[in-house]
């Protein structure tokens, strides 16, 4: 799993019909201080999430079908699994200046 | 999956059986924002997407998947889908290409 942040939804009308009804949505995947980190892509969002939300997202098929709750849905392999609300980081410096 | 633009199309007399009646397009990844991704690749098509579309693709074992001649066949990309617009909130719509950027409302169809 990776942190990203949500930064576009994407509408299609044609397409697979294993994607029909799910929403998609372009994720930036970002560092834990929420600095971006290489390139963006796209996901199928299982737990209703928006633009601007830190997310988790699963980049593996089995997964992903297992997170949107339809496993005969053979094709997609990205998709956001959780929203998170804060990640906590321990401060390295300051343990070091602590001790 | 990541966003792509169809940059041109492949023909293939000779081929594997499995992507008999498939189109093989060029694809360019790109970002959200239509900049260029990373190098272009070759993916079959299941969208009906056309040059010059902005679309989105699937890469590794799920693309192979998505084949209608069945999943056993070497393809490690195909477009999913045709994107009409992509939407990033507050600010005006993004174009996926560069043609028409600018534009209010982004669209892959031309």
């Amino acid at each position: 799993m990776t942190l990203a942040k949500v930064v576009a939804s994407v509408v299609s009308t044609e397409k697979h019909p294993h994607y029909r009804g799910h929403k998609i949505l372009v994720v930036q995947p970002i560092d834990p201080e929420g600095n971006p980190k290489g390139r963006s892509l796209l996901a199928v969002d299982g737990v209703q999430a928006g633009i601007g939300d830190r997310v988790l997202v699963v980049d593996e098929g089995g997964s992903a079908r297992a997170v949107i709750g339809d496993e005969t849905a053979v094709t997609i392999r990205t998709a956001i699994c959780g929203i998170v609300d804060s990640v906590d980081i321990e401060d390295i410096e300051d343990a070091g200046g602590a001790s | 999956m990541k966003l792509g633009r169809v940059i041109g199309r492949v023909v293939c007399t000779q081929k594997m059986e499995c992507f008999d009646g498939l189109k093989l397009l060029l694809v360019q990844p790109v970002d959200e924002n239509g900049k260029h991704a990373g190098a272009a690749l070759v993916a079959f098509d299941v969208a009906r997407a056309g040059e010059g579309d902005l679309v989105f693709f699937e890469a590794g074992k799920e693309a192979a998947q998505a084949n209608p001649n069945g999943w056993f066949n070497p393809a490690d990309a195909a477009i999913i889908g045709v994107v009409d617009a992509v939407d990033s909130g507050s600010k005006p719509a993004e174009q996926g290409g560069g043609k028409s950027a600018g534009s209010k409302s982004a669209g892959g169809r031309k």
